[in-house]
């Protein structure tokens, strides 16, 4: 369908979102980027160790995924930017928070850390910290899924650095091969960590990666909400009813560094502003709420209120909460009989 | 050379089956022409003539099983060659690679390989087992049928339970271990994967996480280390990194260890490097009744399973229990023969350098404690502690590489655990330090062997 860059203006046929939509999308959208910023401002304190990859910037991807697959039936899973999916897929702010402060409370006890967060509950599988791993393990959450005969469908998440991975192409194989039900979503940020597409990519145009493998792909505008739904919610259908796999490519941005240790001399100082001030995901969704009069300034004001305050509770848990006793690193080593 | 003797297919080809004549007796055949189909528990090929003649005399007929490696099947006369004598001629000791295997074959055989006059030692009395009922019958059966049987009972049990790998389905398995499954189970639920082996691994422990229990089949463990991230990364540490939400029940079976003849990339012993990583179970059984029991119980486990299988017992035979549901307890030694001289510990393929070794040493009058570990993790160092506080010492026998093997360990937990009770230092038998050499003679030297492991016994009882 759409092919076109994310720095392109939105064209013409935009599939429109009702009031209830756009207000549920700038609330998930906005959580994240509260979330984002609070965990970046923590991880300066010191509060929260390791490696910590903020979505900022990429919210409309799993925001408009999300909205467009059967939260809590459709198994989701991802790469180490994880946070995000986390909260739109309805895992609690103060469990993810916990657990990037290593705390007892933690979606993970404090074992997993930023990257390895999982819920059954949500059929959310994380949270994998190895670039591509997670291509090969969602195909297996769809191969399960057609196992199963359970209707559901399998969206595996992955970024431009980890399309080159070979996994990938083998896991590509497998789900035309057997016509899983996958749907895999390439988060193109436009850079594997400092490295820019055009300097890792033989071809740039990620949604062409299924070509020699029989799956259809499309190039998306990532940065805008009602596309990414739109998309997903073609590709999900494709995969739900039977005829395979399904390749999104999201064009989108990262606002912050790789990881928080990321110095990003990588790309100007010019090129971030740009995307920000023009592109944001939630800008656009919040102009159109004002124009359209879904909410007034002071209703998105509330909103922005009740969102402080769940972030701030999350941190406040998460850096009151205790660590975990020492007797937990001798737990969930083995699994029950 | 007017006899055909029976070919080997494959270097650990011990016999097969003479399946089916092509030409019949007073036949005249061409170099290439198909005289014969052969079939082995690996593949079935055609035998071709290389010589032109006459089919003077079919020794073995068609339908014949357990035909040996070299045994005469046929004799074709060339031109001017007379019918004279027509007495078979003694099967030729095959080179290295068979003779290698069947030496190790010779200890599971029934046939005492010990002098004459001395009674055999009953070593793989699996009956004492002590989770047996007492008067159980046994079945003979190979390790191979073994291994088949305990997929078969527990697909039956359970529909979550699928088979995926390389050849396992229309393909009956690259090593016929899963033959018949998917006549049984279909194609659903035993599936042939591409030639991907970190892919597959990947699909499969998604899979378990989403709750099916897969049992992923790599054709040899050498494979694997193409998939080893999705193994430990992603397998193993799942329950930990999730805090105990998240399991990946799920089993990684194959071949490990050396084979014969095929070189570095294709011989090697990945006992230690699995044995090292927390959040697997690691097993790897020596006799067709452990092979059976453990299987069932590693298909049964929520933790992840590395079940590391050996080419070369395959084939070997034993006695498995004949009960409904026989599961062994994972993470068990099993006291092969008890004693009080020496504690000798190995598994898999080093139980038969350990065995007849032991054999040739009690005959000798050392009365050896022989242990068969089964499984690696978790490893079962109290029976090997308890042991060794009995005899005072310490031999290991196992495949795989010196530094950081099986015997290290276990080398240091009797050094840590029964230091006042040691006579001798704790000593190691292991494959040299090398990667494996295709030469015969080499392959030879870089693996363990009886001999070895007598002389280690010998020097920590201060025999030699």
């Amino acid at each position: 369908m759409a092919r076109k860059a994310a720095a392109k203006p939105a064209q013409s046929n935009v599939p429109e979102l009702t009031k209830e939509q756009e207000l549920a999308a700038y609330r998930e959208m906005l959580l994240i980027r509260r979330f984002e910023e609070k965990a970046g401002q923590m991880y300066g304190m010191g509060l929260i160790g390791g490696f910590c990859h903020l979505y900022i910037g990429q919210e409309a991807v799993v925001t408009g995924v999300t909205m467009a697959s059967k939260k809590g039936e459709d198994a989701q899973i991802t790469g180490y930017r994880d946070h995000g999916h986390m909260l739109v897929m309805g895992l609690d702010p103060k469990g993810v928070m916990a657990e990037l402060t290593g705390r007892q409370g933690g979606l993970s006890k404090g074992k997993g850390g930023s990257m390895h967060m999982f819920s059954n509950e949500h059929r959310f599988y994380g949270g994998n910290g190895i670039v591509g791993a997670q291509v090969s393990l969602g195909t297996g959450l769809a191969f399960a899924s057609k196992y199963r005969g359970d209707n559901t469908v399998s969206i595996s998440y992955f970024g431009d650095g980890a399309a080159n991975q070979g996994q990938v192409y083998e896991s590509f194989n497998m789900a035309k091969l057997w016509n899983l039900p996958a749907v895999y979503i390439v988060e193109n940020n436009r850079y594997g960590m400092g490295t820019s597409v055009e300097r890792a990519s033989g071809q740039p145009d990620f949604s062409k990666r299924g070509i020699s493998f029989g799956i259809e792909g499309e190039q998306v505008d990532g940065m805008d909400v009602r596309m990414t739904y739109d998309a997903a919610k073609r590709a999900i259908e494709h995969a739900r009813s039977g005829k395979g796999p399904y390749i999104l490519e999201m064009l989108t941005y990262r606002y912050r560094g790789h990881s928080m240790s990321d110095p990003a001399k990588y790309r100007s100082k010019d090129e971030v502003s740009t995307m920000r001030a023009e592109h944001d995901p939630i800008e656009q969704v919040k102009q159109r709420i004002l124009e359209k009069r879904y909410g007034t300034e002071e209703s998105l004001k509330e909103l922005e209120t009740e969102i402080r305050a769940i972030v701030t509770e999350a941190a406040d848990f998460a850096t009151s909460d205790p660590e975990p006793p020492a007797s937990e690193l001798w737990t969930d080593i083995y699994a029950p009989a | 050379m007017p006899t055909i003797l029976m070919p080997a297919l494959s270097p650990t080809m011990e016999e097969g089956k003479l399946s089916k004549w092509l030409v019949k007796e007073g036949d005249t055949v061409k170099p290439g022409d198909v005289l014969a189909e052969i079939e082995t528990d690996k593949a079935t090929m055609e035998v071709e003539s290389v010589d032109s003649g006459v089919v003077n005399k079919i020794i073995v007929p068609e339908g014949t099983e357990g035909v040996k490696v070299n045994a005469p099947i046929a004799v074709v006369l060339g031109e001017g060659e007379a019918a004279g004598d027509l007495t078979p001629q003694p099967a030729q000791r095959a080179p290295e690679p068979v003779s290698a295997a069947a030496v190790a074959e010779a200890v599971a055989s029934p046939t005492p390989t010990a002098p004459a006059g001395v009674a055999p030692v009953a070593i793989l009395e699996v009956a004492s087992d002590p989770d047996l009922p007492a008067g159980v019958e046994m079945v003979e059966m190979t390790v191979r049928q073994a291994l088949n049987e305990a997929m078969a009972e527990e697909m039956r049990r359970d529909k979550d339970i699928f088979l995926m790998g390389e050849e396992v389905a229309e393909y009956q398995g690259a090593y016929k271990i899963s033959q018949n499954l998917l006549q049984e189970f279909g194609p659903q639920r035993v599936v042939d994967t591409p030639i991907t082996e970190h892919g597959f691994a990947g699909l499969a422990v998604g899979a378990a996480f989403a709750g099916l229990r897969p049992i992923v089949e790599f054709m040899t463990w050498n494979f694997a280390m193409q998939a080893i991230d999705q193994i430990i990364n992603s397998a193993a540490k799942q329950l930990y990194m999730s805090g105990g939400q998240v399991t990946a029940p799920i089993v990684f079976r194959g071949p490990n260890g050396a084979a014969a003849r095929v070189g570095a990339q294709h011989s090697q012993d990945y006992s230690a490097w699995y044995s090292h990583v927390p959040g697997l179970h690691v097993v790897a059984p020596f006799s067709a009744a452990d092979a059976k029991g453990l299987l069932k119980a590693a298909i049964r486990s929520n933790t992840p399973v590395v079940f590391l299988e050996n080419e070369i017992l395959y084939g070997s035979t034993g006695l498995v229990p004949k009960v409904d549901d026989y599961v062994l307890p994972i993470g068990k030694a099993r006291i092969a023969r008890q004693g009080k001289d020496v504690t000798i510990v190995s598994f898999s393929m080093g139980m038969r350098y350990a065995t007849q070794a032991t054999e040739k040493l009690v005959a000798a009058g050392v009365d050896v404690e022989l242990i068969d570990l089964r499984t690696l993790r978790p490893m079962d160092t109290k029976t090997v502690i308890e042991s060794v506080k009995k005899t005072g010492r310490l031999v290991t026998v196992e495949e795989g590489w010196p530094q950081g093997g099986i015997g290290a360990e276990l080398s240091a937990v009797v050094t840590a655990e029964a230091f006042d009770y040691l006579d001798a230092p704790p000593t190691r038998v292991t494959g040299k330090d090398v990667p494996m050499p295709y030469a015969a003679n080499l392959e030879k030297l870089a693996l363990p062997n009886v001999d070895e492991v007598i002389a280690a016994v010998n020097a920590v009882t201060y025999r030699s």
